[in-house]
């Protein structure tokens, strides 16, 4: 097996996670499609680390790893206080930024 | 240690048929969890599918040589974020369900095609690429000693302003967080006395709310307890599940469980009109045997009106088992 193939899933799921974002209506399983995006970039990343033969390609994907998690805890502080102001999770209901 | 050095040489520079066995079997799992996570409908349906498809990628990390990124997915993507988001599901309100309305019109086909398109591009992309020389990490990772130290190395020295930049990034998110979370109280919080003062004052609900939940027949909270006239009161649900339109009724079926009622009793009490002199002990159900035997005793010319009291005695049996349910 070529490791070329973890591209390819990578490719797959990036692709999956960018139609997920489109057609879903619910902002937590919308921001859900987003987290598998950065997952698919990661895994795309760390197979050119190992392709390159350095430890680079895993330092970025680490770096990714860590603005993902301030990404989600400010993305969900933001989706609970719109839920507290609209009493919906759905991003059609948001299309306004004020009240 | 040599033991892990080989290990690393090994998983690291070859792709071993183990390997492809497992690529094979546990990317056709992720691949089915990333479309069970779009395609769920419920959010924490998608949030477990998701964090199976999360913990797949970790043992592909471990599989590729990255062993300090596979456990930190595992420790920090399956088990910090995915716990968030499942804490968020929770506050938001698990049944939620997303809205299967368009907003525009055939959007979700226009997506799914620009998706497919968008796929098949990255993918020629990918196969177009001359990707043919493939080093494998064992040098990369032997060279401080091991995958860990290599990473800190890098760290430490090429990317120690990123590092450093991470930190600040890290500490404007949790701030942001706790900003956009808290709520800022306009008012005093009013004691417990003020408000059963303004509760006297008002005189609209004086004692407690009533309880939600319909004696002997339902306790959940969500549904509503009947008034005497059978309507679901709303009073009796808390104002959470009001708000959210989470009320189950069980209005109707009481409603027609009353009505069946009165029905059967009706029924039973007309043929007992017509069927004869009503005996003093017809009414109870204590003097139902003897009643019955009486009838039996009174000769054959009422074979009919037996036969009509026998169903009457079964609707009454079913009656009976309602009310000891």
């Amino acid at each position: 097996m070529s490791p070329v193939n973890y591209l390819y899933l990578a490719a797959l799921l990036f692709t999956i996670g960018a139609v997920g974002v489109l057609i879903r209506r619910n902002a937590i399983v919308v921001f859900m499609c987003i987290e598998l995006m950065l997952n698919a970039c990661n895994l795309a990343l760390v197979a050119f680390s190992r392709m390159h033969g350095n430890l680079d390609g895993q330092i970025i994907a680490f770096f990714t790893m860590v603005v993902a998690a301030a990404e989600v805890v400010v993305g969900l502080a933001i989706i609970v206080s719109l839920f507290r102001s609209r009493h919906s999770a759905s991003v059609d209901d948001a299309s306004l930024m004020k009240l | 240690m040599t033991g892990l050095t080989t290990l690393t040489t090994l998983a690291a520079n070859t792709t071993s048929t183990g390997e492809a066995v497992q690529f094979w079997i546990l990317g056709t799992v992720a691949v089915i969890g990333a479309l069970c996570t779009v395609l769920m409908k419920r959010a924490v349906h998608s949030a477990l599918c998701l964090a199976a498809t999360m913990i797949i990628l970790a043992v592909f990390y471990l599989a590729n040589g990255a062993y300090f990124l596979g456990v930190v997915q595992i420790v920090v993507y399956t088990g910090a974020i995915m716990m968030l988001f499942l804490f968020v599901v929770m506050l938001v309100g698990v049944t939620a369900a997303d809205s299967l309305k368009e907003t525009l019109k055939g959007q979700r086909w226009l997506a799914a095609l620009c998706g497919l398109g968008f796929g098949v591009l990255l993918i020629t992309g990918i196969a177009n690429a001359s990707l043919k020389n493939f080093n494998g990490l064992g040098a990369a990772n032997t060279a401080h000693g091991g995958n860990i130290e290599g990473i800190a190395a890098l760290l430490f020295t090429k990317y120690v302003f990123a590092f450093e930049i991470t930190g600040a990034l890290l500490i404007t998110a949790a701030v942001g967080a706790m900003v956009l979370t808290h709520r800022e109280r306009t008012e005093r919080a009013r004691t417990q006395r003020e408000l059963a003062e303004q509760r006297v004052r008002e005189g609209r609900q004086l004692p407690p709310l009533p309880a939600p939940g319909v004696y002997a027949r339902h306790n959940a909270v969500d549904i509503a307890g009947l008034l005497p006239d059978g309507t679901p009161s709303e009073l009796t649900v808390s104002r959470t599940l009001r708000e959210r339109g989470q009320i189950r009724d069980v209005s109707t079926q009481a409603l027609e469980d009353l009505k069946a009622l009165e029905r059967r009793s009706e029924d039973r009490l007309g043929r007992e009109g017509h069927g004869g002199p009503a005996l003093p002990g017809d009414r109870n159900d204590s003097g139902r045997d003897g009643n019955d035997s009486g009838r039996d005793r009174g000769g054959s010319g009422h074979d009919q009106d037996d036969c009509g009291h026998d169903q009457n005695d079964s609707g009454r049996d079913r009656d009976e088992e309602e009310a000891h349910r």
